[in-house]
């Protein structure tokens, strides 16, 4: 698994005409003398989970808002469905798909679950908001997502536990035809039971054709739900590859060394920058 | 009165059992679900109406108790004076009652805008005066506008104070307290400006014509035969409303109440409706024939009504419950926070306008005598006592209704129990105290169950 590991499998399904939804090329970032991010390579197929993990500090939370669209990268580039590209804040990153929900979800306790999915952008007829379609087609998308637990669509989004809430957030990405959904510590907070729902939540969500971009540095949750997997060490990407290809330890290792004893010849992000130059 | 102030977007409930079944990890999570039982509105899960009053009562143990404790105490206050005080229900008295608590309705209306937001306007009750003052001024010599021109310059200029106030608060990023604060005084003082340059008010008193339809929307009474035309066509519509509304739910597979729910929320408003006009037709004239409804309470029925609509059916209202909630969410969800809110302002201005039109009505007259100061806080608490948070995203114009109702009633019968002035205070404040008691228990009760 060692040497062929990333490159392998950047280069097989990474081309230049390739199947990356999103695909990060030497992405850096740097705040004032602070270098948060250098040289990040990363792929986002569609239809799969991509873990994207490492010890605090590695520069997720960076990695992510950078997609998201909240600062632009001090160098490197974007690539959007195989097309560079530039994000004028987070408006223009949820105008190509892209929707990242963090941990506080941004939902209003206030409203129910319908008025949660469909806020900001409601249908309406005649001028007035169209609760039968809306109540239809948030019925529909729960029902897709196999969203179980919830007794009434109707029912305030106060009165939902933490998995639930989680799925609603879910739902909502869903609803606004999101072709990237970010989700940051998605179980964070949640209870065991909540947390495997959310999981296969995310599963359904990716066989849906959805990408799924999940940061997370719970092990169990990373190698129980990721297709792939995307190690962050000190603002550098130091591994990516099929989760098949880790195990938990060697992912510890990446973690906290930076490289792995099992995988020792990790050279990734050079190999892929010249690829994709 | 339609008693569905409340908005058409009422909650219903799911006629399917859960959206569907999966074996695996959804049976594990099923502990979860006896949480979301409490909270939800109580037609979202029964089918039946003894169900339904069982998810009601569960309902208000929990905290989400809607309308229905308040209209139990104004019930009660209204039972109590009526034993205390037998010309508490002649019909003079409650006609007089209705009106006196117009005033409270708007103003607390006016504050609902702000309240959703989680917001105060602290100047409603001077901004009222402001209205009343344009509009007494313009529609008498030497201006003479029409009628309907200086209504509608007096709500322009008290919109444009909720703008620019809004705009304070929006823009400065001071806080709504602070600005309408500093309104409460400016616009007082304007009040008095508007009041001196008139040449023609004499000390500072500025009447309306007795032939004014400005005068007439108080003073005078539709006929009692009217009345109760409009009754019936009112109730014929909101009965077929609700019930086509419940029934085209229900073919299309949406939630909707039960059929016996709809019954009883149309049999409870025309039994109040009939009541109200039965009341206003008695004859309550002393030396002359007097009967009929004020016009001034279908006008305030019709401004409730379009209220409720705006809040509880248009994308803006939508919004301004979630900017009461979560702020950051509705920001996130790509709504203009700051244009909400300046537009909430700027009907909230509106309104205490409105309600300076129906107090200029009232007397016949304006002067500089308005209690500004204390409408503003009767405004408040007519809000908050009818169900309103404090806290935001909850207020709806039925609750200014029912508070304004219960601040009318108490001063009326306590008046009438020929207790002080002072009394009457304490016991206004006493009963402010209670509600908003009872909101923040709630709210306890609220957090604690969901965590």
């Amino acid at each position: 698994m060692s040497t062929s590991e990333s490159p392998t499998t950047t280069a097989s399904d990474g081309g230049a005409a390739n199947g990356q939804l999103l695909s990060l090329r030497g992405i850096s970032k740097r705040f004032g003398p602070v270098q948060a991010l250098s040289g990040v390579d990363l792929d986002v197929p569609p239809g799969k989970v991509t873990a994207l993990t490492g010890d605090n500090g590695a520069g997720k939370s960076v990695t992510i808002k950078t997609i998201a669209g909240l600062w632009g990268p001090s160098d490197g580039q974007i690539l959007w469905e195989g097309e560079p590209v530039h994000f004028h804040g987070p408006r223009d990153a949820e105008a190509h798909g892209i929707t990242t929900i963090y941990q506080d979800l941004a939902l209003c306790d206030n409203l129910d679950i319908v008025q949660n999915m469909f806020l900001g952008h409601e249908p309406r007829r005649h001028r007035l908001l169209d609760e039968a379609t809306m109540e239809i087609s948030a019925r529909n998308t729960l029902k897709e997502l196999s969203v179980t637990t919830i007794r009434s669509i109707r029912q305030p989004v106060a009165s939902l536990s933490g998995g639930q809430r989680q799925s609603v957030a879910v739902a909502k990405a869903v609803m606004s035809k999101a072709k990237l959904v970010i989700m940051d510590e998605p179980t964070a907070a949640l209870g065991v039971a909540q947390t495997r729902t959310v999981l296969s939540l995310i599963k359904r969500l990716a066989s849906q054709g959805v990408a799924v971009l999940v940061v997370s540095h719970n092990l169990n949750d990373v190698f129980a739900v990721a297709d792939r997997i995307v190690v962050l060490y000190l603002g550098r990407m130091v591994a990516q590859g099929p989760a098949s290809e880790f195990d938990p330890s060697s992912v510890v290792d990446y973690m906290t060394t930076g490289r792995s004893g099992r995988a020792s010849s990790e050279t990734a992000t050079p190999a892929e920058t010249g690829q994709e130059g | 009165m339609p008693d569905e102030f409340s908005s058409p977007g009422t909650p219903s409930e799911l006629q399917e059992p859960p959206l569907s079944i999966e074996q695996d990890e959804d049976l594990t999570a099923a502990p979860e679900s006896d949480l979301d039982v409490t909270a939800a509105a109580p037609e979202v899960l029964a089918d039946s109406l003894p169900e339904y009053l069982r998810a009601m009562g569960r309902r208000i143990r929990s905290g989400e108790s809607g309308a229905l404790p308040i209209v139990v105490g104004l019930i009660v206050i209204v039972i109590f004076f009526q034993a205390e005080r037998s010309e508490f229900d002649s019909p003079g008295n409650l006609v007089n009652l209705l009106v006196q608590s117009s005033i409270y309705v708007l103003l607390g209306a006016a504050e609902i805008f702000a309240l959703i937001l989680s917001e105060i306007d602290l100047s409603v009750g001077w901004v009222l005066a402001v209205g009343g003052f344009v509009i007494a001024e313009l529609i008498a010599s030497p201006v003479n506008f029409p009628w309907w021109l200086g209504i509608l310059c007096g709500l322009g200029a008290t919109a444009a104070i909720g703008y620019l106030q809004g705009s304070l608060i929006t823009r400065l990023h001071v806080p709504s307290f602070v600005v309408t604060l500093a309104g409460l005084l400016v616009w007082e003082g304007v009040a008095i400006e508007l009041a001196t340059i008139d040449k023609s008010a004499v000390g500072g008193v500025i009447s309306v014509s007795s032939s004014s339809p400005v005068y007439k929307l108080v003073n005078s009474n539709m006929s009692t035969a009217l009345s109760w035309i409009v009754l019936v066509v009112l109730l014929a519509i909101f009965a077929a409303v609700s019930l086509s509304r419940a029934a085209r739910r229900r073919a299309q597979g949406l939630s909707a109440p039960p059929l016996s729910i709809t019954l009883l929320t149309v049999g409870i408003t025309a039994i109040g409706g009939i009541l109200l006009v039965y009341i206003c037709n008695l004859n309550r004239g002393v030396l002359i024939h007097l009967s009929g409804v004020p016009w001034v309470v279908p006008f305030i029925g019709v401004v409730l009504l379009a209220y409720s609509v705006f809040l509880g059916r248009t994308r803006f209202g939508r919004y301004m419950y979630a900017i009461g909630a979560n702020p950051e969410a509705a920001r996130r969800a790509g709504i203009n926070v700051q244009r909400v809110r300046r537009v909430a302002f700027t009907l909230c201005g509106m309104t205490a306008g409105i309600a300076g039109l129906v107090y200029a009505s009232w007397l016949g007259s304006i002067s500089t005598d308005v209690p500004g100061g204390n409408y503003t806080l009767y405004g408040v608490a007519a809000a908050v006592i009818g169900g309103a948070s404090l806290f935001g995203g909850r207020g709806k114009p039925l609750h200014a209704l029912l508070g304004g109702l219960v601040i009318g009633v108490v001063f009326n019968g306590l008046a009438l129990m020929g207790i002080s002035a002072a009394g009457q205070y304490i016991a206004t404040g006493v009963v402010l105290l209670v509600a908003a008691a009872v909101d923040s228990l709630v709210r306890r009760n609220r957090s604690s169950g969901m965590l």
